[in-house]
């Protein structure tokens, strides 16, 4: 199904926020949506999207390339963004990091064997005063998590996939 | 404020709050938003009826995510209560406040960018002049602000000027929200008036160094700051614009980073030059080739396999680069680098090898 007739209702919202000649504006959001089942952009969404807004397939590709929170490859279902930027490294955001890599049996870039986690080590998420912390990107959006423990985390990754368990 | 600046002979108005936040140390705009976010909209409404804007957006980071659902919730809110939409206060006036979302690129905070990206493009800056107020969103005059800035302007409307200017300094009137973090026992937002000193910030508010330890050095506006040595006279200096200077830094966003004796400043500079060389938009070639060059430097050194020539050529590096970027973000990038390596040379001879 094209992007435009799953999400028809959406993307009316998103287009009525812009000038009916500006429409090229809705491309942010309408990519979150494109992105909201898989994880990241297919080749089809993009097509998509292109012929919606009136601007080329390359441009698209572009502006996914250019921002660091749209993907156009697979990865786990969500994305655990830890912080390790200055101010969290701080307080501790490196060894949480690697504990956490340890606990998990994955390096960052990695994602576990359940397809469940990808770890992801980012820049500053204005939480600087909360670390150890980091955002779970998935299908339910972003989400921040501050002040964590290795154990909260590890909590957090099994309400995940019971989740997950109940879905199937 | 710019907002007399606004070309009246070119319509429609805009008005943008700028709600990007991603100077790392910066987390202040987000706890206004969530804690106080009608004292924010109705800035942001006061602003666009100022300059006759029927539109006003709200540029998010990506990351808030939670918070652009929590400030439509409001709008809404606001919406049904008659405060905004059309013929406000039975005046010819209308007006729509839209959140929008970036996603994830600490550029997007320059004025330009943002609104590059809010027309649907690369958030890469522009080259100025024009200023928005005459060429902004969409080629219109544009108001664009801080969440902070109109935060201000409900109370300042109410209180008057002078009642603002009766808190801070001669310099820099009123209130600023210090985003403190680093080594401190209570990091946190401390809203506190202009000349506030560092030692009252770090000790009395934010409850001192952990361990009791003591200060080493200070980064006042985030990582795109000059690194301050500390001793008794920089704590006792009051945080205003003017008065920073004098201590061989700037203020900025006022996002205050403590750094106590346990940390290298050579760790300090490689991390920033992480962020730095990530954050690049590629659109000129001293920012793009220098970040990827100081990068490159700044890791071998921490790593310990750099020598003294690698902290001279990424001095110099850093210093070819200044003045010469198109924007600030290559400017912001050299100045933990040459104010790292120059005031406090004995932390990267320890790492360098002989
Ligand atoms: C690289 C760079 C990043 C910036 N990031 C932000 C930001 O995240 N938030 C912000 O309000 N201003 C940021 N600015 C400053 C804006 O360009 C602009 O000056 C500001 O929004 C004006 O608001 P004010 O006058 O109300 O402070 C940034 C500037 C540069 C050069
Ligand atoms: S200075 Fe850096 S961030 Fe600014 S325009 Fe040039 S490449 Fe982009
Ligand atoms: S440095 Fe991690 S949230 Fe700011």
């Amino acid at each position: 199904m094209s992007l435009e007739k799953k999400y028809q209702k959406e993307i009316k919202q998103i287009l009525a926020k812009y000038p009916p000649e500006q429409k090229r504006s809705a491309v942010m959001p309408i990519l979150y949506l494109a992105q909201r089942e898989e994880g990241y952009v297919n080749k089809a969404a993009m097509q998509d999207i292109a012929k919606l807004l009136d601007i080329t397939e390359t441009e698209v590709a572009s502006i996914i390339g250019f921002y660091s929170l749209y993907h156009d490859e697979k990865a786990g279902k969500y994305r655990m963004q830890v912080c390790n930027d200055l101010p969290c490294a701080l307080r501790g955001a490196d060894e949480f990091l690697n504990n956490l890599c340890g606990n998990l049996g994955i390096k960052v870039g990695e994602t576990t064997a359940d397809g469940l986690v990808t770890l992801e080590a980012v820049t500053c998420l204005a939480a600087c005063d909360k670390a150890p912390m980091f955002q779970t990107q998935g299908p339910d959006g972003i989400k921040y998590h501050e002040n964590m423990t290795i154990d909260k985390t590890l909590e957090l990754i099994e309400a995940l996939k019971r989740a997950e368990g109940e879905v199937k | 404020m710019k907002w007399s600046f606004i070309d009246n002979k070119n319509w429609p108005h805009y008005v943008v709050a700028n709600a990007d936040e991603s100077e790392p140390g910066t987390f202040k705009d987000r706890e206004i938003m969530e804690s106080n976010p009608f004292q924010f909209l109705e800035g942001l409404a006061l602003a666009s009826y100022a300059v006759g804007a029927t539109v006003a957006y709200i540029y998010l980071r990506g990351e808030f995510w939670q918070v652009a659902a929590f400030l439509d919730e409001k709008i809404a809110e606001m919406e049904k209560a008659g405060y905004l939409g059309d013929n406000l206060f039975g005046k010819d006036y209308s007006l729509k406040i839209f959140t929008h979302l970036g996603a994830g690129a600490y550029i997007c905070g320059e004025e330009t960018a943002l609104l590059e990206s809010l027309e649907g493009k690369r958030g890469q800056p522009r080259v100025r002049p024009p200023f928005p107020p005459s060429f902004g969103l969409y080629g219109k005059p544009t108001i664009i602000n801080n969440v902070e800035t109109f935060t201000n302007v409900p109370m300042i409307l109410a209180n008057g000027a002078d009642w603002y200017k009766s808190m801070g300094t001669q310099d820099s009137a009123g209130v600023k929200i210090f985003s403190l973090s680093g080594r401190v026992r209570k990091p946190g937002n401390y809203e506190l008036p202009f000349g506030t000193t560092f030692r009252q910030l770090i000790y009395e508010h934010g409850g001192g160094i952990q361990e009791g330890r003591p200060v080493k050095a200070i980064m006042a506006a985030g990582a795109s700051s000059s690194i301050i040595v500390v001793d008794d006279k920089v704590l006792d200096t009051p945080m205003d614009y003017a008065t920073v200077r004098t201590i061989g830094a700037d203020l900025g966003s006022a996002s205050v980073i403590v750094l106590d004796d346990t940390v290298d400043i050579d760790w300090v500079v490689n991390k920033t030059i992480h962020f730095f060389k990530h954050e690049s938009c590629g659109k000129c070639t001293p920012c793009r080739e220098g970040n990827y060059w100081m990068k490159n430097l700044t890791t071998r050194i921490h790593s310990g396999d750099g020598s003294k020539a690698d902290v001279d050529l990424l001095l110099n590096v850093a210093k070819q680069m200044q003045g010469k970027c198109l924007c600030a973000l290559g400017e912001f990038s050299t100045m933990a680098v040459v104010t790292g390596i120059e005031r406090f040379p004995q932390d990267f001879k320890k790492v360098v090898k002989a």
